[in-house]
């Protein structure tokens, strides 16, 4: 996993500082504004989710830095601290609680250890194989019937959406693209650039122009405009990011409506369950975004469609 | 520094923080006083107190759990400084109410779990009348009730490696014994501040 730093990567971080820096002074001079509570909550909640980029931009250039084990490590606590969000949130009982260990400290690592060691044949199918199969075998050792497939089913769905379909943004590291060798660091920015710029220019077009809610039960704020506002704009950008991909401008612009669709869909489906459980957010821990869960839940159904795409259709 | 470390990780575990409803930390003398149902409920109560009013707060903790082993003594002596008593054999001569009247009188505040034992479920069990000795005998004694969430999740009874999940430690408005207050009331009062935190 071997990355090394080229021009066009230089231009997507400094792209992507400009943008930051532009959103921090558009923000600032929002704030000096007066209007009603509610709007200047919203922009008090804003500023905050800016504040938060700089810290996640800051440590996602941090780990890419690295090349490639960096990120391996960096999506392995995502995954860590999604999966914890999740199981808080989902009743397990007393007899689930060794199986839980085994979950947090035993599969989650094995699994990105297997992903950075870049074993794909194992990797891919250790968790909907092997632990799809240990998780009841655990479970039912301790003995407790009572609600079993329902804490099991949970269980091997946390491990899938949290850990299973957030590692494969990493993985992108590790595809052999012909005359790609050593640039997959800009497919991965690529991947997160547009999934997060999905969500951003869904939120904005929902704020400024929304009027018609998509899905009223499961998660009112979401729009219409919002929608198709945020999947085309960032279409759009990924398709003008076409020069640090392996794609044509065409091919970029079909990954990205991928990316952006599959996004929504993640988004949505994590909201039902939040909804479900009564929440609002899977957590605390991200200023303004709330938990990590909420702010990778578009990353979890993306990147596994998106690695398997290029997979398929860009390497030999 | 040891017990920084301490409080670090028991918070890096649960990634629990104190949410303080009804009362700000204070470095006067108080109870804090909780529903019980792990074994890590003291010591994550004690980690979330700011770290200035840690060495000023003693856990009240069973003797017989807290004894065993080379770890939890050393935990338990030189990181939390626990008040260990006797859950089994109270005489006259161990009557764990002294040893708690002695601290609160050498200016240390309590963690105490009225509950007697651990069990698990939501709602707390009905109190020991230990809470309301206390409040009779040391009246300028604020009682801080403090609901503490899913750490039975964390670490259940009969269980020796935790789990990271996320815990909540909720501290509430402190309650005084009321002039004219028979003990079953005062211990149903107390029951209930700490059980409606769960509902805020």
């Amino acid at each position: 996993m071997k990355l090394q730093i080229d021009k066009q990567t230089i231009l997507l971080v400094g792209g992507v500082l400009a943008l930051l820096i532009v959103s921090s002074v558009v923000g600032w001079m929002l704030s000096r504004r007066r209007g009603s509570p509610s709007f200047e909550a919203t922009i008090a909640n804003l500023n905050a989710r800016t504040r938060a980029w700089w810290f996640m931009v800051a440590i996602f250039m941090l780990a890419l830095a690295t090349g490639g084990i960096g990120s391996v490590v960096l999506f392995g606590l995502s995954s860590f601290l999604a999966l914890r969000e999740f199981i808080t949130l989902t009743p397990t009982r007393p007899g689930d609680h060794r199986t839980l260990f085994w979950l947090f400290f035993v599969i989650t690592p094995l699994h990105y250890w297997l992903v950075a060691t870049n074993w794909y044949g194992l990797w891919s199918i250790f968790i909907p194989v092997y632990a799809f199969l240990f998780i009841p075998v655990r479970s039912v050792l301790a003995g407790d019937c009572e609600r079993f497939l329902e804490r099991t089913a949970k269980i091997q769905w946390a491990l899938m959406i949290c850990v299973y379909c957030v590692s494969y943004a990493p993985a992108l590291l590790s595809l052999e693209i012909p005359g790609y060798a050593r640039q997959n660091g800009k497919l991965l920015f690529f991947f997160i650039l547009v999934v997060q710029m999905s969500d951003v220019l869904q939120y904005v077009w929902g704020k400024t122009l929304g009027r018609h809610k998509i899905a009223p039960l499961v998660s009112p704020n979401k729009t219409w405009e919002g929608f198709l506002g945020g999947v085309l704009t960032a279409t759009l950008i990924g398709a003008g990011l076409w020069w640090a991909t392996p794609f044509t401008p065409l091919q970029a612009a079909g990954m990205s409506l991928a990316i952006t669709l599959m996004g929504f869909a993640g988004g949505l489906v994590m909201s039902a369950i939040k909804r479900d459980r009564g929440v609002k957010d899977y957590g605390h821990m991200i200023e303004g975004h709330g938990g990590v869960m909420d702010r990778i839940d578009s990353i979890c159904f993306a990147a596994p469609v998106f690695f398997h795409l290029t997979r398929y259709f860009f390497t030999p | 520094m040891t017990a920084a470390l301490v409080a670090g990780l028991l918070k890096l575990l649960c990634g629990a923080q104190a949410r303080w409803l009804g009362t700000a930390p204070s470095a006067e003398v108080r109870i804090y006083f909780a529903n019980h149902t792990s074994n890590l409920d003291a010591v994550v109560l004690w980690a979330t107190l700011p770290p200035d009013l840690r060495p000023k707060t003693r856990p009240v903790a069973a003797k017989d759990y807290w004894t065993k082993g080379r770890v939890r003594p050393f935990l338990a002596q030189k990181v939390f400084h626990a008040l260990l008593i006797e859950r089994h054999k109270v005489t006259v001569r161990e009557n764990p109410l002294e040893g708690m009247l002695a601290a609160l009188d050498a200016g240390f505040s309590l963690i105490l779990f009225p509950e007697g034992g651990r069990f698990p479920g939501l709602e707390p069990r009905p109190f020991k009348s230990g809470l309301f000795h206390l409040a009779k005998q040391r009246p300028n004694v604020g009682l801080v009730p403090v609901y503490l969430e899913n750490l039975n999740r964390l670490l259940p009874k009969g269980e020796v490696l935790p789990v990271p999940l996320l815990g909540s430690v909720t501290i509430g408005e402190p309650i005084r014994l009321g002039p004219a207050e028979t003990k079953v009331d005062f211990l149903e009062r107390a029951r209930l501040a700490v059980w409606n935190l769960h509902l805020s």
